[in-house]
């Protein structure tokens, strides 16, 4: 052996390298627990459900029997709130974002709604709920409308919307924003061409993220008065509605065995379009990173 | 105590007895000079001495610094930059600036060099692309991208990005152009280039730059100012400076006796 590595201490390297291999191990257990709950969780609900997931679930309206129930209001509600949130909750939480960033002075007052926000972000969200049926259902007096359904979930969501928005603002480098400057940008198109464009994946993820928490909320809409036994499509904003999570409850909440199957196939159309949403997410973060 | 000597062309740039503060701290310091048209102006001193400072005065770039305040005269051409007659984003236009990291837009070559203009209202695609190709000229990097102006400009060299924000400054028209260390991060080829680049431009821009390479300095520029500790200690022809400096302070600098 070479007199370089002789002065090696043997010993003392094999027990560093033990201790790395126990961690090691210690982290793959960890990540393990969490991976098979959800397997098993999976599995549990595809074999409840996977005999129940047949076109009748989508083209039926629930009924008393459960032959032939489906959830297909739940299923149309919940993308008819969906398509009324995006934009409401994209303007008013980027719109919140932005300013708090660019253009809110750094103040006591600003760090004050800062810290409103992010606490607003952990609120239980049947405090929502109860908001939402004081604001839109009896002060607005929208009643148990798709519209007060939307409006409430948009309030659960904004919180979510405008951290992670924020985050994605503060990420773009300063010397981006003295670029443009330079050239003679005002504040807006420093913002409009260059701060937005350089955050736009962040904050679509962010917003993509919220609406899929949304989308498997109950509590709120349970609050507000969202209907269990829908068996029209709303055909106006004002009309009563149900949503997905809100079906599978109250199919849940039923003794006969065949709901409870009902119950899992209407999980696995949830786990399905969260999957969707999310996987979106990433396709859309991939797409803006890889352009450029 | 600033000691002037003649310099030949008409002085575009006057400063006169600028105080400037960072809340309470004072980084200009009674500064007093006067930047001649068409030439090279090179800012040298020890690091913090405030050149960066007094070279984003000149396009207000401090403004967006909080808490930042400014005393005394400084005008382009007699009109005060800080006036109400100005307004900044006019003042930007005429005065570019290149930074110390290449900073492009992370967006195409082409869209980066037409960012400004289209800041400043040109729509028409016929005029955008005239504007990219003599801008790409200008920085000479034309022959090198004309053939993939849709790349990202992230896929240029470090290099190459340099040249193509001079370029993106150039497209809006200026005067004057800024250079704070724009050489400090690329290997000595491309310095060299930026720097015969820089020579070529001096015909046509007032050109103010910052460096920490004193023989840059002394190959590029045709005025130096040396600085202390937000004052300025001597500005006088290149040449003068560096042969036959008149303080002793300068002479300590330049001779690497310290900073
Ligand atoms: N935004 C700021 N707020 C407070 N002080 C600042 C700010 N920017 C610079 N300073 C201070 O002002 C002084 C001059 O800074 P400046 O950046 O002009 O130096 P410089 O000569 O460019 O130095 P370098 O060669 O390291 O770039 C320094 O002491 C610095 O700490
Ligand atoms: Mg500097």
């Amino acid at each position: 052996m070479s007199p370089i590595f002789q002065d090696a201490n043997r010993q003392q390297i094999a027990n560093r390298r033990r201790k790395d291999v126990i961690i090691h191990l210690l982290f793959i257990v960890a990540t393990s627990i969490g991976v098979l709950a959800l397997c098993a969780l999976i599995i549990d609900i595809l074999m409840d459900g996977l005999s129940r997931l047949q076109p009748d679930l989508f083209t039926n309206f629930p009924s008393r029997k459960a032959a032939g129930s489906g959830m297909k209001s739940a299923i149309v509600g919940s993308i008819y709130m969906l398509i009324i949130m995006l934009p409401v909750s994209f303007i008013l939480g980027v719109g919140a974002a932005i300013y708090l960033e660019e253009y809110a002075g750094k103040n006591r007052f600003t760090r004050l709604i800062q810290l409103n926000i992010s606490t607003l972000a952990g609120v239980p969200s049947i405090v929502y709920g109860i908001l939402g049926l004081t604001l839109f259902v009896r002060l607005l007096a929208l009643e148990r409308s798709l519209l007060a359904g939307a409006f409430t979930m948009t309030l659960l969501v904004l919180p979510i919307i405008i951290v992670s928005a924020q985050e994605a603002i503060r990420a773009v480098p300063k010397s981006r924003r003295d670029a443009s400057f330079a050239l003679g940008a005002t504040k807006w198109q420093t913002v409009s061409r260059s701060v937005i464009p350089s955050s736009i994946s962040g904050i679509l993820t962010g917003v993509i993220l919220a609406m899929s928490r949304a989308i498997g909320e109950t509590a709120p809409l349970v609050m507000i008065g969202a209907m269990t036994y829908i068996n029209f499509l709303p055909t106006s904003l004002k009309d009563s509605f149900t949503v997905m999570p809100i079906q599978i409850y109250n199919w849940i909440s039923k003794p006969q065995l065949e709901f409870k199957e009902l119950a899992a196939s209407g999980i696995i159309v949830l786990l399905a379009l969260l999957l969707i949403m999310n996987f979106s997410a990433i396709l859309l973060r991939n797409k803006y990173q890889k352009k450029y | 105590m600033a000691t002037a000597t003649q310099v030949q062309a008409q002085p575009l740039i006057s400063i006169e007895k600028l105080n400037l503060f960072y809340g309470s701290f004072h980084a200009l310091k009674d500064v007093s000079l006067t930047i001649p048209e068409k030439a090279i102006t090179a800012f040298i001193g020890p690091s913090g001495c405030g050149k960066s400072t007094l070279l984003r005065t000149l396009n207000r770039m401090n403004d967006m610094i909080p808490g930042t305040r400014i005393e005394g005269s400084i005008a382009i051409g007699g009109t005060e930059l800080y006036s109400n007659e100005v307004d900044v984003e006019t003042l930007r236009k005429k005065v570019g600036m290149v930074f110390q990291q290449p900073n492009p837009f992370p967006k195409s070559i082409y869209d980066n060099i037409a960012y400004g203009p289209r800041l400043h209202g040109t729509r028409s695609k016929q005029q955008l692309d005239e504007i990219v190709e003599t801008s790409l000229k200008s920085a000479v990097l034309w022959d090198e991208v004309k053939d993939h102006l849709k790349r990202s400009a992230f896929s240029l060299s470090g290099g190459q990005q340099q040249r193509l924000c001079i370029a993106r400054a150039l497209a809006v028209n200026p005067d004057i152009l800024l250079m704070d260390e724009a050489t400090s991060a690329l290997d000595p080829i491309s310095t060299l280039k930026i720097e015969e680049l820089a020579q070529e431009l001096k015909d046509r821009y007032t050109i103010v730059m910052v460096t920490h390479n004193m023989h840059q300095a002394a190959r590029v520029s045709n005025q130096t100012v040396f600085f202390l500790n937000g004052e300025v200690v001597e500005f006088s022809d290149t040449e003068k400076l560096f042969s036959n400096p008149t303080d002793q302070r300068t002479e300590d600098y330049i001779s690497g006796r310290f900073g």
